[in-house]
């Protein structure tokens, strides 16, 4: 309870928006996935995006980030459109996206992390590399660079995919489902760098299915449904009240009391 | 014919050293972009986009009234890209699945192809006769000027494949997160692709149609088995495809003509199997040496646990204990024991056992290791 408390102090924003939504829109075939959400993301936040399966929120980041293309809608990043501002964010994709069996290494997959800014055709230098090994340290997966990453264990896999993102030095981070599949030494030290980065000024924003750690990690949240149910501090709104309209049970965040 | 003879003969054999050359650079060019079609989990595409060639061929005879290799070869470039296209253009726009799409597109172009030939067949053009060669292959017919064709293509091929690496790379393993970089995932995309269906188109006249796609996947699947880099990756399946034109040439020179197509691709399958057999990380053979040695350990290390158990109960751990006992064992062997004796983990005195301090330790320590190492 202690801690929770104290965490809640921590933050201090800015007042500027890091993340702006409007008006999204998306759908894959008739019945919408996302409709019309607003969304305001303050800077320095570190934000859970939660909700039930199916209710958009991979979808949300996926449109956000241009890998899927919204029917309608804008998305901007500190004020500009997201086209002109890839350098500022990061992504950390689900775990199971990717084919782990690829013939590559821990080190090459966190350098791919530095591809962004090199640009095309010009190869990762001593540079690039000294950035993936100081981003491998801070995930604990230094003694592993080496490993073929179909040899690392789902944990390992995911420190891996969060080291790439450090990489990238951005000011906004999008993660898909960090801690899924992932026990609980990871989690801890997962959150530990997420809270690092909060401090650190950056932007987080996490789909999160635990509902009972919302509080504990978080300092923000946004309940999801298709449509946004809600958004803001998670002092302020993490209530049974949203939950409810949210997952549509009669949900009571029994932790809390 | 020996084989100094036939060195000397690849040499000097004007027929002998274009087939020879033309076989290596073919196979060398599709096992490189083969590598990236197997990584991509589009082994299929490639005998779509062979089969799909076919009323390419077809049709530019028809316009032409040539059998000109260039021209046929463009026909085949063409309705083989239309294909893949549309295969793309299947999977991104309905719920069907990739492979799905590939089967009916190769059907639907092969059977189109099919038609356009036996209507060729019937016509009086003296010139058609030949045409059928694009199923099979016929090695024989390669001139100078086809190696040429082929060699400078692998050559763009290798300066675009060292150009855009990184882009290839990535866009391998993690097509979304290319995205996000800022990466015109689509360009990369079609640049790799269509090069895919140049090699393809080039290698038709020497095997064929129907045996293509062999080309392009077996020497990439045998290299996998060799290595965990991707540039080793591509290196090696670029050797064992230059190697399978090579060796599949010389067979079939050596032994009556046999259809050198075909050939090829059975020394590429050779190569294959090879791989999958005796590779040392990937391969049965070892995977099974190593499980087997795995389990042998484990029954080793229960049965000294189970021994251990027992010395527990005395205050003297090495008091000796009946052999007797272990018997109602499961991992229990003489030769178990035996092992044990050796290890230094215990001592036998007639049909009496008893631990040393050196096996009492070891069996009191046996995975008791925290798993820090997440392993």
């Amino acid at each position: 309870m202690k801690e929770q408390s104290q965490n809640k102090e921590t933050p201090t924003y800015s007042g500027v928006l890091a993340v702006k939504v409007d008006d999204l829109t998306v759908a894959y075939n008739y019945k919408p996935v996302l409709w019309d959400i607003d969304l305001e993301i303050p800077e320095g936040v570190l934000m859970a995006i939660v909700g039930p399966n199916g209710a958009g929120k991979s979808t949300l980041i996926k449109s956000i980030l241009g890998i899927l293309k919204p029917i309608a809608g804008s998305v901007s990043i500190y004020g500009k459109p997201y086209d002109k501002q890839r350098k500022l964010v990061a992504y950390v994709p689900q775990k199971g996206s990717v084919d782990w069996d690829f013939p590559t290494t821990a080190l090459d997959v966190v350098m791919m992390g530095t591809y962004g800014s090199l640009g095309w055709i010009k190869r990762p230098k001593q540079k690039e590399k000294k950035a993936a090994l100081e981003a491998l340290e801070k995930v604990g997966m230094l003694a592993f660079k080496s490993r073929q990453i179909s040899q690392l264990s789902g944990g390992q896999q995911q420190r891996i995919f969060l080291a790439r993102a450090l990489v990238q030095n951005a000011s906004i981070y999008f993660m898909d489902e960090p801690f899924q599949g992932v026990d609980a030494t990871t989690e801890i030290a997962i959150i530990n760098i997420l809270k690092e980065l909060r401090k650190a000024g950056k932007t987080v924003i996490v789909v999160h299915h635990d509902l009972q750690t919302v509080p504990e990690y978080f300092d923000w949240v946004t309940f999801l449904n298709v449509k946004k149910i809600a958004t803001g501090p998670v002092k302020d709104i993490f209530n049974d009240d949203n939950l409810t309209k949210t997952y549509g049970i009669n949900y009571k965040v029994s932790i809390q009391e | 014919m020996d084989i100094t003879e036939y060195i000397k003969l690849v040499f000097t054999d004007y027929t002998l050293r274009t087939i020879t050359l033309g076989t290596a650079i073919l196979g060398a060019v599709t096992g490189m972009l083969g590598s990236f079609a197997v990584l991509r989990k589009q082994s299929l595409l490639g005998d779509a986009i062979s089969h799909a060639a076919l009323p390419g061929i077809a049709i530019a005879f028809l316009i032409t009234g040539a059998k000109d290799t260039n021209t046929l070869l463009i026909g085949a470039l063409v309705s083989g890209l239309i294909g893949t296209f549309w295969i793309r253009g299947i999977i991104t726009k309905t719920h069907l699945k990739s492979d799905t799409a590939l089967g009916l597109i190769l059907s639907l172009f092969f059977g189109f192809g099919m038609l356009l030939l036996t209507f060729i067949q019937k016509q009086p053009n003296a010139n058609q006769a030949g045409l059928d060669k694009y199923l099979f292959g016929q090695a024989a017919t390669l001139v100078e000027s086809d190696v040429w064709l082929m060699a400078i293509v692998t050559g763009v091929c290798l300066l675009v494949l060292l150009l855009f690496w990184k882009e290839f790379k990535i866009l391998l393993f993690d097509a979304d997160y290319t995205k996000t970089l800022g990466f015109n995932t689509r360009f990369i995309d079609v640049l790799i692709t269509s090069f895919i269906v140049l090699a393809i188109v080039l290698g038709l006249q020497t095997v064929g149609v129907v045996l293509m796609s062999a080309m392009l996947l077996a020497p990439a699947a045998a290299a996998r088995q060799w290595t965990n880099s991707l540039s080793t990756m591509v290196f090696l399946a670029a050797i064992f495809g230059a190697f399978s034109g090579v060796f599949g040439t010389a067979i079939s020179a050596s032994q009556n003509n046999l259809s050198t197509g075909p050939v090829i691709v059975l020394v590429a399958a050779v190569f294959v199997v090879f791989s999958f057999i005796f590779s040392p990380s990937r391969g049965l053979l070892f995977k099974q040496i190593r499980f087997i040695k795995n389990r042998r350990d484990l029954e080793l290390h229960k049965t000294l646990a189970f021994m251990y158990h027992i010395a527990e109960t005395h205050e003297n751990i090495s008091h000796p204990h009946a052999i007797k006992l272990l018997n109602n064992f499961q991992g229990f062997t003489k030769k178990t024991l035996q092992k044990l004796v050796e290890k230094n983990y215990a001592t036998i005195d007639g049909s009496m056992w008893s631990l040393t301090d050196l096996g009492f330790e070891t069996a009191a320590n046996l995975y008791t290791k925290q798993s820090t190492e997440d392993e």
